[in-house]
């Protein structure tokens, strides 16, 4: 190619290009609403959340247990309706600290999202949530972390009624 | 399996910029324009077109396959639009490529664009929906989180530090030095700029990504008796592969794409190649992020688990190593409109493949390349090989 073709198309323009007029554009906002079913599986977490509780799955064939639960095994295509309370409690897979929003504006103190294995679950199934009550240069992997849960009257039955994990020892 | 085999004869690209003064179906065109030309066909010759373009949102245009279709030449024709996300770009050439070696077309058109800079005020945003809607949206994470949370489990598994990451950033946008296409180029980048650009989520920093794009690529793919007639030099897909790991994505490994490995053996299968490390002479493994490159040859069989930096740090990945990494430049130096740029790896290895790739030119006449893309939730493996 780059010996072929002598001149590769494509017109490179620049924020000013916009800002002084060069170019015309049309600018629109789009909105969709949206009342999202939570189905059978979530249904149960979510309410389980409302109580206070994390509610896994287990495979009565391969005998994974997962979070969130699930109605059907994605390994062996059977039925998964063995709904198991697990502990809210759990290890750092991983975290970031993220000093960006998501539309790429900075902030300073960052935030701490993090894949959090949860006890009962098998080896390497977490769930995304962020950490709290903790300096962001002590987190690590391999942390262990507890949940720290809203109010039960407060509960509303969504993954915030969860606030954060935090740090615990297990003296605590 | 009584497959016919299928050669690429064409390609052409549009430059990669931030932003584009064309719309998606002018990039569209002049890509294709620009493949026809190359192998002098006109729209007469194409049976079919195989479309490749990642989320209607980034356009905000709903069934954005429909809208691009004239761009692409599709009118008229049989036409098909897929969408793996960031493995279309090298799953929209196995798409065209049984097309034909099923023995239903002779010559099908595979196109792939991407305008992201139309999205405000971040293409970002547009990816906001691909997490679960219930159990994690609440929680307003941005696409940063995931691949920061994946390259901190990839690092702590093995023991990597970001030292032994940034040369792949070095090394791929100083390839991208001599692609005339490229929108992030840098010859003289050292480790030190990317240890030292701004955190973005970390340990993802600046220099660790690559950027928004425009741009759109298209090859032409022939069955073997009309590619014999176009040109002396067609290049073979030999080989071709995909997977699709879970899509619970914090129930899975991420410091190993299994499903990269999996598709990976499907291509080599299908090629016949025994020993990867030995007969594969290009790669271009996919490389939005620097780790996600060497995620990915150790996925690919290329390098064991844990050890893919050492391919950069003993020359073994550098354009006149014994297997170059990204000569093109990659995502992280050409520039990352989704689709567009997985098809530019294919197009690449085209060139490489034909000895037509000028100052990026591969040394030793190589004989064999592998393209590889990842996308859809974090979890699908799209892998062609090509060969002369």
């Amino acid at each position: 190619m780059t010996i072929n073709i002598k001149h590769f198309p494509g017109t490179p323009l620049s924020e000013k290009d916009f800002s002084t007029g060069k170019i015309l554009f049309n600018y629109d906002e789009l909105r969709g609403d949206f009342a999202w079913d939570t189905g059978i599986a979530i249904g149960r977490y979510l309410s389980g959340l409302k109580a206070g509780v994390l509610v896994g799955t287990r495979c009565p064939t391969c005998r994974k247990v997962v979070i969130p639960p699930r109605t059907v095994c994605e390994w062996c295509f059977r039925p998964m309706d063995e709904y198991v309370e697990l502990k809210d409690t759990g290890t750092v897979n991983t975290f970031s600290l993220c000093y960006v929003t998501w539309d790429v504006q900075r902030i300073s103190e960052p935030e701490l999202p993090a894949v959090i294995e949860i006890d009962g679950a098998s080896p390497l199934h977490g769930i995304m949530h962020v950490l709290g009550e903790v300096d962001p240069q002590q987190v690590h992997v391999g942390m262990r972390v507890k949940a720290v849960w809203k109010l039960a009257e407060e509960r509303q039955g969504a993954i915030t009624d969860i606030r954060y994990f935090k740090p615990f020892q297990v003296t605590d | 399996m009584g497959m016919r085999k299928v050669a690429v004869v064409g390609a052409g690209m549009t430059k990669f910029v931030r932003r584009a003064q064309e719309t998606p179906k002018e990039l569209s065109w002049q890509a294709t324009h620009l493949a026809l030309e190359s192998c002098e066909m006109t729209m007469d010759d194409i049976d079919a077109v195989c479309m490749g373009t990642a989320p209607d949102a980034f356009d905000g245009i709903h069934m954005k396959g429909e809208y691009l279709s004239n761009g692409a030449g599709a009118w008229r024709k049989p036409y098909i639009r897929s969408y793996v996300g960031g493995g279309t770009g090298v799953f929209v050439p196995i798409q065209g490529w049984y097309h034909i070696a099923s023995g239903l077309f002779d010559v099908v058109l595979v196109v792939a664009e991407e305008k992201m800079s139309s999205y405000y005020p971040h293409a970002q945003g547009a990816f906001l929906t691909i997490f679960d809607h219930t159990t994690e949206r609440p929680l307003k994470p941005n696409l940063l989180w995931i691949f920061a949370m994946e390259m901190n489990r990839y690092m702590t598994t093995y023991g990597i530090s970001k030292e032994d990451i940034a040369p792949v950033s070095v090394l791929h946008k100083r390839n991208a030095a001599d692609h005339p296409c490229a929108l992030l180029a840098d010859p003289d980048i050292t480790v030190e700029d990317v240890l030292n650009s701004e955190v973005l989520a970390w340990p993802v920093q600046r220099l660790d990504v690559s950027p928004v794009t425009d741009g759109a690529v298209t090859i032409v793919l022939a069955a073997e008796h009309v590619a014999k007639r176009v040109t002396d030099k067609p290049v073979w897909i030999e080989g071709v592969g995909w997977n699709l790991d879970t899509a619970y994505w914090t129930n899975r490994d991420l410091a190993y794409p299994r499903y990269v490995e999996y598709a990976a053996r499907q291509a080599y299968e299908m090629a016949e190649i025994k020993e990867p490390r030995k007969e594969i002479h290009i790669v271009e493994p996919y490389d939005p992020f620097d780790y996600k490159a060497l995620h990915h040859l150790e996925g690919l069989q290329l390098a064991d688990r844990g050890t893919a930096p050492r391919l950069y740090a003993d020359g073994t990945a550098a354009r006149n190593g014994n297997m170059p990494v990204c000569p093109s430049g990659g995502l992280l130096g050409v520039g990352n409109p989704i689709a567009a740029a997985g098809l530019m790896k294919v197009a690449e290895l085209f060139w490489q493949l034909r000895g037509e790739a000028g100052d990026r030119q591969v040394p030793g006449q190589p004989r064999r390349g592998l393209a590889q893309a990842w996308g859809d939730l974090m979890q699908v493996g799209t892998v062609v090989i090509m060969g002369r």
